[in-house]
């Protein structure tokens, strides 16, 4: 599914992806932990094609294929989704109005009918009772105004609405109560199929009890340091990332590593 | 300080040989076809040529038209336009630019003059209330509309406001007695029609709503092949007390176009506006705004869109007087400005001693779509009243590049994306212009423009207005 080959990137002259390699095979739902400020949402914003964000050197491959030649709603049309961190608000575009349109172009892209009003309403309203989301909150402008946990749920619905092939979700349950937690695990899950994929970014074990995932990566310092099955996720919540972003990363001590 | 300072005109020196444009004006009034007027209109019509004469026509020196230079249009011809709906030899006709009669009364006036064949007052005027072509008015009011007329007589703003008053021949004439509601909305469609002969048109709507009264009026500005045109239009609005007017413009003219509207509205006590402008159309398209707050607790909103694209010239002047205690305006102004388009706000916001209790806000916003887009915003506010709460701002911004990406990252292109952005952006005014079929309009003419009508459910709502549209024309009585 996607393949991430010594890729280096920089942000304003300065680079923060110093030679990342990751694998996520077909139906593998992975998960990427690491510090504030170690390069896990300039992962994100490389994969889905966001414009000051300069790729140096390194590949992406998506199925194959070049990611990295593609422009973001070629990538979208594709199947790649970006769950944002931080979701724009857009004042005057109502909720339902850009659901509609994204849709409607993913489905133009790759040859497939628009799904008329109807359809659309019936979609709607069947994902939207899956995130437990107001109707009213659908007839206001896209995140405007709506709550951080809203805002959350708005990138789950979307996600439900598109049905990426390769979900990435870029802190989606930072901030949300246990409700929304839950609703998120089970949007992700419900899209888990052979053929699908997710990263997962996240800061908190908390998702991943209720989504356990195949591969638990840690990014620090611009590199995946350290990779393992889902137990490393509780490990990293025991005992921190101190001494992770060392480059001798086969020498962490994993089993001996001490409480503080 | 008692009076509102109004910037004297630039003037030219007095010419004692130079009686041309009142000559020219009044020689008309022996033309054929011209209606006999009454005498105090004649006298009108030589005060304000005269003004003119001695004032003569804005120029940039002048502060009201700093960034608006009237040569071209100068340079068209002002006498008498082409007759009624002289539309020979022009590829468009006057029919298939004003469309379809949608509802309620529509009154067309091409190149300044009623057309009679294209106009009806409908059947569903209450009691009372008259909507008609002005030329008739003039004569059988007589005396009636003289205050009206008179109304800035030698206290003119500028040349092109007298103008109106030296050359309006026809118009509307919209009359309500104490008490009368017009449902339906009165269309007003202006057509300059140069059809090989550019020319100046002077056409002028006068409302008259007594106490109580209220209506929705509509006015559209277009304009044909054939020329440049030059529309030097006057809305002249006077409200009772407790009365209501809903006025819609929308000026979608070509932009070979000149266009210049005044709209001048007198509130009572307790009376309410609410004028909508959505501007498209013209190489030069100035929109003037007026409103005398005259009346204890009057109220008016006021709202703008300008969609100015390249080789095009938008200029908003907008003054609201509050000269009485406890009134409420309101005004919000939004631009775009794409290609080498220029937008111009000028908002003036005067608060008189003694009109304690205002309560004023005035807001402009403006996306620049392209580097060589240009905007002035000048909100300027002038208070000698206690007790005021007055708001202002502006904002001249460009697309926010966070949200460009967020739509592509969904799949929508660049291009869409850019268009919908633009369009969330104007849509705030756009739903203003109410529900009825001056709203269609008014999406049908941003969406020539290039804007996409965004609708709520997300469906396309073209084909929802217009099954409305059909549902109601059904149930109508004929
Ligand atoms: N526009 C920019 N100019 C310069 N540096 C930037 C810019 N944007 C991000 N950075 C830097 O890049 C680094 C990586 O940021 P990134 O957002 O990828 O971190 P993160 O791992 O997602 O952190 P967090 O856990 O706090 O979300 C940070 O040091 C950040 O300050
Ligand atoms: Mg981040």
């Amino acid at each position: 599914m996607l393949v991430v080959d010594d890729l280096h990137a920089s942000i304003g002259g300065t680079e923060v992806l110093h030679g990342l390699t990751l694998e996520v095979p077909d139906g593998e739902v992975h998960a990427v932990m690491g510090p504030n400020g170690s390069g896990k949402s300039t992962l994100a914003y490389v994969l889905a094609g966001r414009d000051p964000y300069q790729v140096t050197a390194g590949r992406v491959l998506y199925d194959g294929a070049d990611l990295l030649a593609m422009t973001p709603e070629e990538r979208a049309a594709a199947g790649v989704f970006l769950g944002f961190q931080h979701p724009v608000e857009i004042p005057g575009v109502p909720t339902m109005y850009f659901l509609r349109t994204a849709l409607n172009a993913q489905r133009r892209s790759r040859g497939e009918e628009e799904l008329g009003p109807v359809e659309f309403l019936a979609l709607v309203d069947a994902k939207r009772r899956l995130v437990d989301m107001d109707r009213t909150l659908l007839d206001r402008a896209v995140n405007d105004g709506f709550s951080g946990g809203e805002r959350k749920r708005n990138e789950i619905l979307q996600m439900l609405m598109l049905e990426p092939r390769l979900a990435v979700l870029d802190e989606t349950d930072s901030g949300l109560d246990i409700d929304a937690l839950r609703v998120i695990a089970a949007g992700v899950s419900s899209l888990r199929a052979p053929n699908r994929s997710a990263v997962l970014i996240t800061h908190h074990q908390r998702l991943l009890e209720h989504l356990i995932p195949d591969r638990v990566h840690v990014l620090a310092g611009g590199r995946i340091v350290r990779s393992g099955g889902a137990d490393l996720a509780a490990e990293l919540e025991a005992h921190g990332y101190a001494g992770l972003d060392d480059p001798g990363v086969e020498a962490f001590p994993v089993s001996t590593a001490t409480a503080r | 300080m008692n009076a509102v300072t109004r910037p004297a005109t630039a003037r030219r020196p007095p010419s004692g040989t130079d009686s041309g444009l009142a000559a020219q004006i009044l020689d008309r009034a022996s033309e054929p076809g011209w209606p006999p007027e009454p005498g105090w209109l004649r006298a009108a019509r030589r005060r304000a040529a005269a003004w003119v004469e001695d004032h003569g026509f804005p120029t940039t020196k002048h502060e009201d038209w700093r960034y608006t230079k009237i040569d071209a249009a100068l340079a068209v011809p002002m006498g008498t336009p082409p007759e009624g709906a002289a539309d020979g030899g022009a590829s468009v006709s006057v029919g298939d630019l004003v469309g379809p009669h949608l509802s309620g009364a529509r009154i067309v006036v091409v190149n300044g003059r009623v057309v009679p064949e294209l106009s009806s007052t409908g059947d569903r005027l209450p009691p009372g209330a008259r909507v008609e072509a002005l030329a008739g008015a003039l004569q059988r009011l007589d005396g009636r509309l003289e205050p009206s007329w008179l109304w800035r007589a030698g206290d003119y703003p500028h040349a092109l406001r007298a103008m109106n008053d030296a050359a309006a021949v026809d118009g509307v004439l919209i009359d309500l007695p104490p008490g009368t509601v017009v449902e339906d909305p009165i269309e007003v469609v202006f057509v300059a029609m140069p059809a090989g002969q550019p020319s100046w048109s002077h056409p002028r709507v006068i409302v008259v709503a007594g106490a109580g009264a209220g209506a929705t009026l509509g006015e559209t500005y277009l304009s044909g092949p054939g020329g440049p045109a030059v529309t030097n239009a006057l809305t002249q609005v006077h409200l009772g007390a407790g009365a209501q007017l809903a006025h819609h413009v929308l000026q979608g003219e070509r932009t070979d176009s000149f266009h210049f509207s005044s709209l001048e509205a007198r509130l009572a006590e307790g009376s309410r506006l609410s004028s909508r402008l959505l501007a498209t159309g013209g190489r030069i398209g100035r929109h003037e705004v007026d409103v005398v707050l005259a009346g204890k607790g009057a109220d008016v909103d006021l709202d703008g869109l300008f969609l100015t694209g390249t080789g095009q010239h938008h200029d908003n002047p907008v003054l609201v007087d509050h000269a009485a205690p406890g009134c409420t305006s309101r005004q919000l102004y939004k631009g775009v400005i794409s290609g080498d388009g220029h937008g111009v706000f000028n908002g003036h916001l005067v608060v008189r001693p003694g009109a304690d209790g205002t309560d004023a806000a005035q807001v402009n916003k403006n996306l620049l779509l392209s580097e060589r887009a240009e905007v002035d915003t000048r909100p300027r506010l002038e208070i000698n009243a206690d007790d005021v709460a007055c708001t202002h701002g502006a904002a001249v911004g460009q697309l926010d590049p966070d949200a460009l990406f967020y739509l592509r990252s969904r799949g929508v292109s660049e291009r869409e994306a850019r268009a919908v952005l633009v369009s969330g952006f104007a849509h705030e005014i756009l739903e203003r212009f109410g529900s009825g079929p001056i709203r269609r309009r008014a999406e049908e003419l941003a969406t020539a423009a290039g804007l996409i009508v965004l609708d709520e459910d997300g469906r396309s709502s073209g084909a929802v207005t217009a099954a409305t549209t059909r549902a109601r024309r059904g149930g109508r009585p004929q």
